[in-house]
């Protein structure tokens, strides 16, 4: 199996690496259009800010490759907000595969949230053999609000979404490679189950 | 419902762990990627590498040392210690570490923040703040807490917030060492005066401080080094009994 990790210069990419390669497989980080479109499984991360980070996928054309994919694709924390519509964290467009926009949580809790905080409402089988109100590890400051893309519900302020899933696409808010054993399980989900 | 994190805390000197570590089943106590495996399995939501030494070599050294832990560590972990520049962070993340703290530099040149935030995003840069009271008022203080500065806390922590920071590590060093709980009346007044969260550090010696920590201390993470190292306390333990108290830990 061939795993993309989309490198496009956003953080911390190692971690996932590392925990791809704990699962017993081997991940490659790529920009490369041609390694993307032709791996089985993409994932595509993001930490760091929204509009840069898209400023960065449309100057190198990855905007239109990534919508276009046909494979398994799971973006992680920004990646995941990346993929809907629209994103408050500089008024950003998005890739507009999630029908939903992300908005940043009020100053009514501590922004960002980060720490471990647990998900419900568990569909698709990314989260095979993943217990209700499972812990996962989240820092974030904005949020995917829940949508009929939801696949998972998490709740910091108001329910929102921890997950989503559309036809080939996937994304998680929280961090599977830095989630422990459960985290650990749904990234092998994603690869052998998806 | 967000839990409250418990945080060991791993002193580092040359790559390897300082401060003798009791722990058995350690095959190598001064191993920080070993120790970090442990504490990961038993449940700690967080680790933090604070790297004390003065050597050339300590950024190849502890850069080598993140990539390390990365590789085996399924938990996030925060690196500090003589972190000075976007460059020295730039090495430290893309190595595999989550997060990165300054302390002094920060003190000596708020400016970092705002370009460490810039660059990394607020989520990635914790600042940690020593602080002591002098006749009273808690002030800011530099170099592991050795060096007293006219900065009051309260100010200071309040300026790191409209800077970008993420988080705050704060060590009482009044508390710091003696076992007899966490600076519960500092720490509340910080949650109450910023709105991001707030790491408790200095002064735990047994579970009811980090009840005491989390409930009138406000705290959203506690920090300890010794109580775990010498096995005075087993992780998951503390966090039944915190779990018992009606507070909210992931276990």
């Amino acid at each position: 199996m061939k795993i993309v990790i989309i490198n496009y210069g956003a953080g911390n990419i190692q971690s996932i690496k590392f925990a791809i390669e704990r699962l017993g497989y081997e991940a490659y980080l790529s920009d490369d259009p041609q390694e993307i479109i032709a791996a089985d499984k993409v994932i595509f991360p993001g930490v760091g800010e929204a509009s840069s980070a898209m400023r960065k996928l449309n100057n190198s054309g990855l905007k239109q490759i990534i919508r276009d994919l046909k494979q398994p694709v799971l973006g992680i924390c920004l990646g995941m907000q990346l993929m809907c519509n629209y994103s408050e964290e500089g008024s950003t467009e998005g890739l507009g595969i999630f029908d939903i926009d992300v908005l940043r949580f009020s100053n009514a809790v501590k922004v960002p949230q980060i720490g471990w905080n647990q998900i419900s409402q568990l569909k698709t089988p990314l989260f095979e053999g993943i217990r209700d109100k499972e812990y996962v590890y989240l820092v974030h400051s904005y949020y995917a609000p829940v949508c009929k893309d939801t696949i998972a519900i998490s709740e910091y302020e108001l329910p929102y979404s921890a997950a989503l899933g559309r036809d080939n696409f996937y994304g998680t808010q929280f961090h599977p490679e830095k989630s422990s054993s459960p985290g650990e399980k749904m990234l092998k989900n994603f690869l052998e189950k998806i | 419902m967000l839990a409250k994190r418990i945080i060991p805390c791993l002193d580092i000197k040359n790559g390897r762990t300082v401060k003798g570590v009791n722990f058995v089943d350690l095959r190598d106590a001064g191993d920080p990627v070993e120790l970090a495996d442990i504490y990961a399995r038993e449940g700690a939501d967080e680790l933090v590498f604070l790297d004390i030494s003065a050597t050339e070599e300590r950024r190849k050294t502890l850069a080598e040392l993140v990539y390390h832990v990365a590789e085996k560590v399924n938990i996030p972990f925060t690196v500090g210690g003589g972190i000075s520049s976007v460059e020295d962070v730039d090495v430290l993340l893309h190595n595999g570490a989550d997060k990165v703290s300054i302390n002094s530099s920060a003190v000596k040149n708020p400016q970092l923040i705002n370009d460490l935030v810039a660059k990394f995003g607020s989520q990635c840069i914790v600042v940690a703040i020593d602080a002591k009271q002098i006749d009273g008022e808690w002030k800011v203080h530099l170099v592991g807490g050795k060096v007293p500065t006219e900065i009051d806390l309260f100010k200071w922590a309040k300026e790191v917030e409209e800077r970008g920071a993420g988080e705050i590590l704060f060590t009482s060093m009044d508390h710091d060492g003696t076992k007899e709980g966490f600076a519960n009346e500092a720490l509340a007044k910080l949650s109450t005066l910023l709105n991001i969260p707030i790491i408790a550090s200095g002064g735990a010696g047994n579970m009811q401080h980090f009840v005491d920590t989390f409930t009138s201390g406000k705290a959203d993470a506690a920090l300890a080094a010794s109580v775990f190292h010498f096995k005075e306390m087993e992780i998951k333990h503390l966090k039944e009994t915190l779990q018992n108290k009606g507070i909210a830990v992931r276990l």
